[in-house]
């Protein structure tokens, strides 16, 4: 195997899931290549070494720095076609997810997303993907070379080997097109409060609430119960809670002791972040949101109801 | 403005299974407008009410009742509809979809091509950055925001860092958050209009489609083999009778988390 693992980078520092999938990739043997693409990456890209990259290729332009996808494709592709990568790998980012399947359509290569895992099986390569709110575990293959994976937030842990990769320069000529979005702002680390990252127990407050206003609610039971406030997407997205606060796919991906759910119906993306939680409980008007088939407790009922009794409670019984 | 809107048919939440012998999802039972594709279809109709004048053309690819969802997106107020159908099409993937749809985009001419935030039922959330690829056009994804205006895709874009702000150039693009608006519900004159509203099928030779890069035979991913998920903890789900708060409490003073 010939592997190229895509390498995303943030604040001067590879992102955590391309370190695990660069761990993944070493497990399965075969050559193991980097690439990291924008200016400043070069010492950076280099540490994917220690965790089992022999090469690291360097893509670095003034055009490149902007965490955009098209011009990624363009240097992806280069370097398929030039040093002929049987396999390309991705841990799962905003960034990583255009990549890649714009790189499918470029080179008329399988993509298979949202893997939890890539074994080897009678000589061939299979992706693990749970479908349908993880009822069912889907292997999938690809019937040509190369083959791209894109892998699910936090499938792996990055496994340090120790090591060192050769770091080498590319140069691409981008496509007209590539350059055609430009970022005019982009975002900067929020890093005001304390990170729900860290907190052993987290409640988090979705549409369901119905109102901005009623997160107070949300707010009283995480303070009864000495926790974090998380939000989803959707209600960080209309301006209702910050983004430091946002649990998913876009956002943090936690895993405290309790997870308490308050009005979330449980999408992939929210899942995503939280599925590795110690114990889940969910209180949702919808019995049939998908959030209660991984809710160790789920109420059915109305939160407006369920939840300022519970506080109080709780309240009750910590006094 | 031109604005084209890819949706997608899927089959109603309940419902959903793999067919064991095909390992396809069971298509068999009612289908639905794709929940995700109304907010794209939302947006559109916004961005042709403030250009002032236009169109919104839906563009999907699906079984030949795929056209009832489709119905849908005109009710709430989209122009007309492209179906891609073709026996041909049946278990394409990423790459033999994305042709698919780039051919039938390629006829329109839009501005501005919009796509909702993921289908519900793959659960997948890439492929417009393979129509883009094949169209050769500026893509942006995740957006919160969308204006547009001086020839200008302008998009507020969410990743895991926070938000960006991306400027793409016409003819662009964009895939639409579930969050960016709240999508309209179709008027009852609105769905007594849909029925009259251009709706056209078009298959793959239509298009100037080999069938061979369709389907099964067009695709370049497999699927191998179903499983079983690992086993996870019991669930329990109650109705609040009055007393769910009291059952979450002694549940939590069962588990020593309280």
């Amino acid at each position: 195997m010939r592997t190229l693992v895509f390498l995303e980078h943030h604040g001067g520092e590879l992102v955590k899931n391309s370190l695990a999938v660069v761990s993944k990739a070493a497990s399965l043997g075969g050559d193991i290549h980097g690439v990291a693409i924008g200016s400043g990456v070069r010492e950076a890209a280099a540490k994917a070494g220690a965790y089992g990259a022999t090469k690291v290729w360097v893509a670095e332009d003034a055009a490149l720095d902007a965490p955009l996808p098209q011009p990624r494709v363009d240097v992806l592709e280069h370097l398929v076609r030039e040093h002929g990568y049987d396999t390309v790998l991705f841990g799962q980012s905003v960034l990583a997810a255009d990549v890649a399947s714009g790189l499918a359509a470029r080179l008329d290569a399988g993509l298979n997303w949202d893997l939890t895992d890539l074994v080897q099986q009678d000589g061939t390569l299979v992706g693990k993907r749970p479908a349908l709110q993880d009822s069912v575990v889907v292997d999938v293959g690809w019937k040509s070379e190369p083959r791209l994976a894109l892998f699910r937030s936090g499938a792996f842990d990055p496994q340090e080997s120790g090591g060192d990769a050769q770091v080498d320069d590319v140069q691409v000529e981008l496509q007209d097109f590539s350059t055609k979005a430009a970022m005019v702002e982009q975002a900067h680390a929020e890093s005001e409060g304390p990170s729900i990252e860290d907190a052993q127990v987290i409640v988090a407050g979705g549409r369901g609430l119905g109102a901005p206003e009623n997160f107070k609610v949300v707010e009283e039971l995480a303070q009864a119960l000495g926790g974090a406030v998380a939000a989803t997407r959707a209600v960080v997205d209309a301006g209702w809670y910050p983004y430091a606060s946002q649990v998913g796919q876009t956002g943090k991906t936690v895993s405290p002791k309790l997870y308490v759910a308050v009005g979330i119906s449980g999408a992939i993306q929210h899942k995503v972040g939280m599925q590795s939680s110690g114990i889940v409980v969910a209180i949702n008007k919808d019995g049939n949101a998908p959030i209660f088939e991984l809710a160790d407790l789920g109420v059915v009922g109305d939160l407006h109801e369920i939840v300022p009794k519970l506080t109080e409670l709780v309240k009750q019984r910590k006094s | 403005m031109k604005i084209a809107v890819c949706v997608k048919q899927v089959p109603e939440s309940q419902a959903k299974r793999l067919d064991p012998a095909t390992k396809r999802l069971d298509r068999s039972g009612e289908g639905a407008l794709n929940a995700f594709d109304a907010n794209a279809i939302e947006e559109a109709l916004r961005v042709k009410d403030a250009s002032g004048d236009g169109e919104v053309v839906l563009v999907s690819l699906g079984p030949e009742r795929a056209l009832d969802s489709l119905r849908k997106g005109l009710a709430m107020g989209a122009d007309r509809a492209v179906l891609v159908s073709d026996p041909a099409a049946a278990g394409s993937d990423l790459v033999a979809t994305s042709l698919a749809l780039a051919k039938a985009l390629e006829r329109e001419q839009a501005d501005l091509i919009l796509f909702g935030q993921q289908s519900s039922d793959s659960d997948g959330a890439v492929l417009w950055a393979a129509v883009a690829d094949r169209l050769r056009m500026p893509l942006v994804s995740q957006a919160a925001e969308l204006t547009v205006a001086e020839g200008k895709a302008r998009v507020k874009r969410q990743t895991e860092f926070g938000y960006d702000v991306i400027d793409a150039s016409l003819p662009a693009v964009v895939a639409v958050s579930d969050a960016i608006n709240e999508p309209r519900y179709p008027s009852l004159k609105g769905i007594m209009g849909a029925k009259k509203k251009p709706q056209e099928s078009v298959t793959a030779s239509d298009l100037g489609v080999d069938a061979a890069q369709l389907g099964e035979a067009g695709s370049k991913t497999e699927v191998l083999a179903l499983g079983d998920p690992p086993a996870r903890g019991d669930t329990v789900k109650v109705e609040d009778d009055g007393s769910g708060a009291q059952k979450i409490v002694d549940f939590l003073a069962e588990k020593r988390l309280l």
